[in-house]
Formats: structure tokens, sequence, C-alpha cells
């Protein structure tokens, strides 16, 4: 496969460690009500899509960037690739 | 002197003689043979035993689809069983051996299998052996590994190198007959980047097995001309002997090329090459493969597919048999014929299913219209056959015919399925082709050399076109348009005797018919339980045929009976070059520590950890065990001092103005009030909970800090905190680098180390444990001005150091501390000994940190702070993870100190039995203590700090060990830590 790295350009799937789905990012507030019944879905609870899947990339053996991939699970077909930071921030993630 | 069925004519260099053996015997061929061809010309014709039943098996193809002519190539450790004889290239001096009996070819011992047919039928293996169940491992077992296989490995390391390669082009042009040619042609002179990939030795394709003219010349001389302008161009790169194996995602393809294969030696350069290709457009051009048709006895030697004739005599100029016949359902079929009177083969008959006129005229041949062959007559060879009138003919060679099928193999890579074209009774390729891929000629279904040289021309005009490249201009090559006319025909089904599909693993109609009548009716099932496809040809020429009639049986069309699909490779590839390099000490990159050299020098005993090589002991001449070094290496640390090269942990540097509260988030302990100049433990758990690494991190400047990680975890940690830092708190002002590589670190231990490293140190710093007390960190300098970084941490549980430098620098600085260590007595330590200390002192490492395991089984949990958020934190808290009756870490140390301990036994309350119910915990690091003068150990044990004095047994079944031990503290050594404060 080939990811079109949004910093780099196309770089073979080879460089990059795959983690899973980019809910991870949404991490739940330590805080929160119910707090390890959030962790446990977080941690946990996927779903498997037939389809589009956003997913977390990582660079490890180029510049270290995590990447928000979505990619078609049926096809490999690559949709959209962001910078994980980005996406991170677009949600509302900062400190 | 030629072969006695050598032919006029033909591609070969007949002023050049290629001497080499088969099964011992001397023969000749020359320069363009195979040995396939080169055999025939020889009369040879029994060329190797089918897989089951042993049974007589001849040349049937005349290339890489070849299920029956398997040979062994080459002798010694180049030996390479199972090859296909049709497209191993002659060379001088080539040995090759038929394969599969027992005795002599001619008359193989194990023939006797074929005596047993009606028992080995479809699904044998699964009926038979399932009783009785104990036969399995005495009888059955035994007895299939001695037969299974055909040819024999040589069991010895494979001599030669192969290697992987990286290219790239704008079009991928797979397969160089008319189609591929044509565009390549047609794509070559718009200035794209092209690769046109052929698995033949000679580019070509068909048309240098037919008689067809293109642009009104030769086909086989106008295909050499177009190979030769390819080849002038800057931008063109052509690879003969190059099978394109796979079509992967996003244009991304595989490809075999066996470099020196033709070869008698491959004089350093690398045998095969696996490619992979990135293409923006690819256009698949691989051609047809012809089928036959089943009919009794279809599996003898001189039996052979009528393309293939053809292409013998064609091509190479080989007659197949000397009396030929053909036996045919398309129009196709009848060029074999024709071709092979003019090259003044008798043909001696030919019969065609098709009720209508003939479509040659052969005079010398008796032509029978809708008629069929029924069964034919021969032991180690074709003498004859019998049409279903009953009628007789002595025939040598029967050239048979089919119809085409379109090789769509790599179509079917990225999930897409063909679909049935009736017109032309064949699967052709779906559509909708992803990675940009096309399919043109002969394997789209466009059968005449006009046709594909059209489709050709067009496709690369479009791939030009969707590149945004101007088309080339020219006009297509042009060809007459032959017959192709085909009627769907499968199997004879008045026929005697077995008429066989898969010809390698001896898969006939019966076994298919018989898999529909037991159930198996979907192809991937019937496939599965008959093994019909399943051998190295991957049934080629017979799955088609098996299709055909299970949809017959069914009563159903082969659009509803569906297909398999095909996988990568398309053809075999050998282990050795999907390894490339990647063999042996090569097999991954192997890591050196900067004072590697050094320990060499010194003897060392090296271990793998991780990538990493690291120093496991260092012996001493007269020691002749491992443990006598190891004991040395602790004593002379706890008496004086000792020096380890630590180098492999990881090391990674945060900085930013936010670096204190990342870490606070990353260890489950606070790190924000850490002082500059100090160094805190830090326990890292897993979002779920259970800890993870653990290590040091020291505080070198308020927005500045080094982490150290264990060795095996370096990368997952640094990998873990580039998440944390880029996905969960982007607005934190850090800043993270692996630092690994770049220090050379080194641990100095012992009451004396102090000491050593005050005569290194350059006298403006001041070490003395007032100014540098225990957990001190600081830059320094040495040797006169070198810079480095020293911490005041211990493993050992001695007063020790770790020094680090730049690492271009270790190996001297390692030999400093040796040197500046003489007056102490100093010693350089390994693992081992790391090892032991660490056990004495019950610090917990990979054994302990195994995944399984809370902060509280540690003994940690008052680390986990509970006022702040960190990795891991919430779930750590759930209430089975820290239960007041868990499991808990504590020392062992058997009743009976000359009993040794081991690693993974099971503790059992004394007089329980050794079953899973009454499993108390586990000895998970054990050691010799010189200190203690005993075997010790450290494991989980439930409740066991309320335990302490209890004997329980170490039960380990896997070592035949019961041993009592009793419970203790696991800090086994100066349990206060007096030692490392002074």
């Amino acid at each position: 496969m080939i990811i079109d790295h949004p910093l780099l350009g196309p770089r073979d799937a080879a460089e990059f460690v795959y983690l899973g789905d980019a809910r991870l990012i949404d991490r739940p507030d330590w805080q929160g009500e119910d707090a390890a019944r959030q962790f446990h879905d977080y941690l946990h609870v996927r779903d498997n899509p037939a389809g589009e899947h956003r997913e977390l990339w990582f660079h490890e053996h180029g510049d270290r960037s995590w990447l928000v991939v979505t990619r078609n699970t049926l096809t490999h077909e690559i949709i959209r690739v962001e910078l994980a930071r980005d996406v991170a921030l677009s949600l509302g993630r900062s400190r | 002197m030629n072969g006695p069925y050598r032919l006029d004519g033909g591609a070969i260099d007949r002023s050049r003689r290629l001497a080499f053996r088969f099964d011992g015997r001397r023969l000749t061929g020359h320069p363009g043979d195979t040995l396939a061809s080169a055999l025939l010309a020889n009369g040879v014709r029994l060329v190797g035993r089918s897989f089951k039943y042993h049974r007589p098996r001849g040349i049937f193809t005349a290339g890489s689809e070849e299920p029956s002519a398997l040979v062994e190539l080459r002798s010694g450790a180049c030996r390479e069983p199972n090859t296909r004889a049709t497209v191993a290239e002659l060379f001088d001096g080539l040995e090759a051996a038929s394969q599969n009996y027992l005795g002599s070819l001619r008359h193989d011992l194990l023939a006797v299998n074929d005596l047993l047919a009606p028992f080995l039928s479809a699904g044998f293996y699964y009926k038979t052996f399932m009783w009785p169940k104990s036969f399995w491992e005495r009888v059955y077992e035994p007895a299939i590994r001695a037969s299974a296989g055909l040819g024999r490995l040589s069991g010895e390391p494979d001599p030669d190198r192969y290697d992987k390669g990286f290219l790239h082009c704008d079009l991928l042009i797979i397969g160089a007959g008319p189609a591929g040619l044509a565009a390549a042609l047609a794509a070559a002179r718009s200035g794209a980047r092209i690769i046109v990939a052929d698995e033949d030795f000679v580019m070509g394709g068909r048309l240098n097995a037919e008689t067809h003219e293109v642009n009104g010349r030769c086909g086989r001389i106008w295909a050499a001309d177009a190979v030769r302008e390819l080849a002038s161009m800057e931008k063109v790169r052509l690879m003969p002997r190059t099978t394109v194996i796979g079509a992967f995602d996003h244009g991304i393809f595989g490809a075999l090329e066996r470099c020196t294969d033709h070869l008698a030696a491959s004089d350093g350069k690398p045998r095969q090459v696996l490619w992979r290709l990135y293409t923006k457009r690819a256009i698949l051009c691989a051609g047809a493969t012809e089928r036959p048709i089943a009919f009794g006895g279809n599996d003898r030697p001189g039996v052979m597919l009528a393309g293939a004739v053809r292409t013998y005599a064609n091509r190479f100029a080989v007659g197949a048999g000397r009396r030929v016949g053909l036996f045919t359902t398309n129009d196709d079929g009848w060029r074999t014929a024709v071709d092979l009177a003019a090259k003044g083969v008798r043909v001696a008959t030919v019969i065609d299913v098709r009720d209508r006129e003939p479509v040659a005229a052969l005079p010398d041949a008796q032509i029978r219209m809708n008629s069929q062959v029924t069964a034919t007559r021969g032991r180690h060879g074709l003498n004859g056959i019998v049409l279903a009138t009953g009628e007789r003919i002595a025939l040598d060679c029967l050239a048979v015919s089919g119809g085409w099928n379109p090789n769509v193999h790599l179509t079917c890579h990225q999930g897409t399925r063909p679909v049935w074209r009736e017109a032309i009774a064949a699967f052709v390729p779906g559509d909708r082709l992803s990675g940009g891929m096309t399919v043109a000629g002969a394997a789209a279904g466009a059968f005449t050399t006009a046709a594909a040289l059209a489709d050709g021309h067009r496709a690369a005009v479009a791939a030009l076109g969707a590149l945004g490249r101007p088309a080339a201009g020219g006009a297509p090559p042009t060809a007459s348009d032959e017959a192709a006319d085909v009627t769907p025909f499968w199997h004879v089904r008045d026929s005697r005797g077995r008429a066989w599909l898969d010809l390698q693993n001896d898969v006939t109609v019966k076994d298919v018919v018989q898999s529909h009548c037991e159930g198996f009716r979907s192809a991937e099932l019937l496939k599965r339980y008959t093994t019909l496809g399943m051998a190295t040809d991957q049934g080629k020429t017979a799955n088609v045929l098996a299709l055909a009639i299970v949809a017959e049986q069914s009563g159903r069309t082969i659009v509803e009976t569906g297909t398999t699909v095909f996988r990568p490779p398309y053809t075999p590839v050998p282990i050795a070059a999907l390894g490339g390099r990647a063999r042996g000490h090569d097999f991954r990159p192997v890591r050196l520590t900067p004072s590697h050299d050094w320990a060499e020098r010194r003897g060392a005993v090296f271990v793998e950890a991780g990538m990493w090589l690291r120093a496991q002991w260092f012996p001493l001449p007269g020691e002749s065990h491992w443990r006598q070094s190891v004991d040395r290496e602790v004593l002379q640390t706890r008496g004086s001092v000792g020096i380890c090269d630590v180098t492999t942990l990881g090391k990674i540097d945060i900085q930013g103005r936010d670096a204190a509260e990342f870490l606070n988030r990353i260890y489950a302990n606070g790190f924000a009030r850490l002082a500059v100049g100090k160094v805190r433990y830090g326990l890292m758990l897993r979002e779920d909970g259970v800890a993870y690494d653990d290590g040091t991190t020291a505080r070198l400047g308020d927005h500045h800090f080094v982490m150290t990680t264990t060795t095996a975890n370096a990368v997952l940690v640094f990998r873990n905190m580039e998440f944390a830092r880029q996905c969960l708190w982007p607005g934190l002002d850090v800043h993270l680098i692996s630092v690994t590589e770049q220090w050379a670190q080194y641990a100095v231990a012992g009451p004396n180390s102090r000491r050593l490293l005050e005569k290194l140190l350059d006298p403006e710093y001041d070490i003395s444990n007032a100014a540098f007390p225990f957990m001190a960190c600081g830059d320094i300098s040495v040797c006169g001005g070198t810079p480095a970084r020293l911490f005041r941490i211990s493993f050992s549980g001695e007063l020790a150091y770790e020094i680090a430098v730049a690492a271009r620098y270790g190996e001297a600085l390692m030999e400093a501390l040796v040197a500046a260590g003489e007056e102490f007595d100093a010693v350089a330590y390994g693992t081992e000994a790391l090892g032991v200390m660490r056990i004495e002192k019950g610090h917990a490492a990979g054994n302990e940190l195994n995944g399984q395991t809370t902060a509280r089984m540690l003994g940690l949990q008052r680390m986990v702070s509970k006022k702040k958020d960190c990795i891991g934190n919430v779930l750590s808290e759930r209430p089975a993870m820290n239960r007041e009756d868990g499991l808990e870490l504590m020392g062992f140390r058997p009743l009976d100190p000359t009993e040794e301990l081991t690693a993974g036994a099971h503790l059992l309350a004394l007089g329980a039995t050794a079953e899973t119910a009454n499993d108390e915990g586990w000895i998970t690091s054990v050691a010799y203590s010189p200190a203690l003068r005993s075997s010790i150990g450290l494991g989980f044990i439930r409740e066991g700090h309320a335990r302490v004095g209890e004997t329980v047994r170490a039960w380990d079944a896997l070592q035949g060990k019961d041993v009592p031990v009793e419970i203790i503290s696991p800090h086994f050594y100066d349990p206060d830590g007096e030692r490392l404060r002074v």
C-alpha cells in the first residue's frame, strides 16, 4: 500500500506501523463520571466496518508523524490522510 | 549431430551445441532450447512420475503452466527440485533428473499405487486416516511423510545469492507478446517511463511460436525488431526472464527476475531478484493458456496441448512425434496440423468434436469430424488412440486443444472476479480493476493476432491519456485475422479408462463427480476435497475443465457454478528469493554498542537482546563454566568495583516548557516536582492499568529531561510517547527525540566506584557523597574536557554511577575506566552478573514486567498517584487488580542451598497435588547468589508478604524438579539500601 503523507508525499506502507481505530485519539476524561466504563469502551470496544475506516498509522521509519488514514477496508482505497495532531486539535484536544 | 526429432528452421542457434545430462544420459541441444525442447528433440518422452499414482508423465505444455514435466536441476547444494522442464533454459553442462519414483523412472515400484486407485479416490485421506486413532502417529503419519513431496531438497544451504529491488515507472506492461509489444511501441514514443516484463527469455510471446505475419513480415522477426527498437529507448526497461507474480495495492507489483538461472554458475551475481514495482498504470498482456480435453488415458506421455506441439515445431524446430494426431474443439487447434504438415511432420489424423466442414485441407490425414477420442494406448508413452466408433489409429503424439483461457490471474489479486464470456467459452477479466490496471490482447479475450495488436495499441493510448501524456502517433501494427471459432467441449463422456484433469495431483473427472455427489459442490470445497488445482501449477490447465464438469453435474451453467479466484504468486517463487539477503546472520540488522569491539577483544560471550548484541560475561583463562565467570564478576563488583556497558537501554530526550507535565502523565508516579539535578525511578502503565515499563528519568534543566527505558521496550515506549504527545495532548509544549544511539553509557558499581571515577573526572567537579548524593545527576567532563553526563543511580545495590559520553567516545571511555580501575582490581561485567545483582536486590525486570502484572503485584502500588491523570491510572484501580489476596512479588530460597531453582516453576502448598486448582503462583527469575551462597528466585505468590517464613514447593514438570522453598523478602541483599547511599 501507499500512504500519501500530508508532509512527505506518497510513502510505502512498509515505512509505517499500524495502530488501529482513530477513536483512540478521543481519550476520556479521567475525572469524568463513570470514567472506568468510559475507559473500558475507549480501550476495547471497536466497530469493524466493511467500508471506510479511520485509523492511526505511525511513520516510524520516517518523520514520526502519527497519521489518521481513512481507508476502505474492502478495497484498501485510501480516501484521506491527515496529521493526527491536526485531527486531535480539531476534536478540541489541547493540554 | 541433431536430435532425432529435430526439424528445420526454428529460433535455435545451430552453430553451437550444448551438452547436458538427463538421468545421467548424455544429450545435446542448442542455445535457444529449453530443457523440454531438447529432451523432445532427443526423443525423450518419459520425464517423471505423478504425485499420487506414480503414473508416467511426459511434457504437456511449452510454458510456465506445465503441470507434468517436473524435474530436478543441478546437483549438490545447488539441486533444485520440482522445476518445470518447459521453462528451464538449456545451458552447457546442465544436469537434470527425473523425480518421484522408487527404483527407476521406467520401473517405478510406487506405481503400485495406481493399482490401488479405486481405494485412493477423492477424500481418501479424510476417510481412511481417521481410525483407529492410535494408528495416526505410529503408522499413518510416517507412511504419509515417506511418500510426501515430489523432488528432493539438497538439505544444504543454498550457495547462491538472492536480492530484492525496487523500481518505479509510469507504465508497466506485463507480457511481451503481440499485445504487449504493440502497447510498448505505442507508449514508448510518448516519453513515459515504461517497464516491459516477460517471463520468457525471448520476448514475443506467441509470435515466436506461430507462423503469423505482422506488418507483412514474419511475426517472430517483427517481434525481434520491435524488441530491438524498445531496447534502444532510454526510458524503456525491458525485463525478460521476469515473471510478474502478483498485483498488490495501489499499483504495486511483485516480479521475480531470474538473472542467472540460465547460466552454469552465478559468478557472484544475484541468481534471482525479487522486484517491487511501483507503477502509475499497468497493462496486463499475459496472453492465454490452452486447455485440454478430458478423455480416457489423456495423461499418457505423448498427449500434449496443441499449441505446445506447434511451439516446439515452429520455435524450437522439434517434432513432438513422428505420427501426430490432433484432437480439437476449435479452429485454432487446426493450425497445429497445418504447421506440422508444413514442417514435414506426418499428421496422421484430425479429430474434431464439431459437426462441420474441415477447417483445412490435409491430404495425408484421416479427418474425423463430429468425432471423439475415448481411449489411448501405450505404456510409457502413447502408441495409439481409440475413437468413439471403435476405430484405432496408431500415433506417437496427440495434440489436444479444448480452446484457450485468458490468463486473468493478476486481475484477481485485488479481489476482482473473472466473468464468463460465452462467445469464447472462457473466463475474461472482470471490470473495475484497481491499481490502474487494464487488460489487453488474449488476456482480455482478444485471441487473434490482429485483435491482440490492435488491443495492445489501444490500451497503451488509453493509459497514456490517463497519465496526461499526449498519445503517441503511429498506427497499430497489423496482421490478418485468423479463424478462431470454438465450441465449448470439456470431456468425452464415453471415455474408457480414467479421464484426467489435474496431471500433477492425479485428479480425474470421476473424482470431481464423486466430490460433487458427496456434497462438496462449491468450487472452493471441490478444490480442497479433490486437491484439484492445488499442485505447483495451481491448476492452470485443469481448473476451468473441472468447473465445467461440476456445472454439468449440477445442471447449472458455469456462471451459476462460479469460479475460484487466483492469489499471488502467478508461478512458484523460491523461498530464497522471498528471503533475499535476510538469512543467517543477516536475517535482521544487528546493533552493536560503541565498545563492542573492546568487549570482543576481551573475549566476551555475547547474547542477543532485541537487536543488540550485549556482553553476557567475560571468561578468564581457566574458567570452564559460565558460573565461574559470573560469580567472579559479581563478587569483584560487590567487593570493589565493576563496569558494565548499559548503552542499550532506551534513552529519550524530552524538552519543552511542558516537559515535566508531560512526564507526569506518562509515568504513574509524579515527576512535576523533581528537582533539577535529580533522577527518579518511574513506572509506566499501559492504558489498561497493567505495568508496562520502568526506568529512570533525570532532570537536566527546568525544561529538559532524559529518560531511560528498558532495552526491549525502547522503540515501543518512544512510539507511545509520540502518540500521547501528538494525539492526546497536542497543546503541550514538549518535544521528544530518541538518543539511544547518541550516548554510550556505562554503569560503574561497587564500593570503589567513586574513587575510580574521581581519577577520570576533571578537577572542577565534586562527586563526594555530600555534593553528589544518591539520585543526583549532572553535566560533567572527564579525561581533560570530554563532556559527559553522570547519574548516581544503582541497579546493583552498590554505590554506583552511570556515566554517559557521546557515542564516539564510548570505546575510549571504557578503556579509560578499565585502566583507571586496575589499582582497584576493577572488573568488566556482563548481563548475567547484572541480572544476578538485580535479583539479589529484588528489582523487577522483563520477567516480572511481563504484561500480566500490576503495580500492586510488584509492590509498587504506592507509586501510582491518584492525584493526577496519567496513562493507565483509571483502569489500574479496577478491584480485581487490587485484591488483598492477590499475587505479590517475593523472594524464594531453597531449604537445601545446593538445590537449584528454575524460572517457570509453579508454587504449590506442601502436600498439595500439582494441579491448576492448587496453583499459588510462579517463579519468575532465578540466579545463584554468590553473596548468599545459594540459588535464589523472585516470583509471585498469593498474599506473599503475610507468608514470609512459610515453606512451599517450587514444582517444575518441564525440568522434573520439585524443590521445597522458603518465602522471604525479595530484597535478599542489603535490604535497607545502606550500601548505595555511602
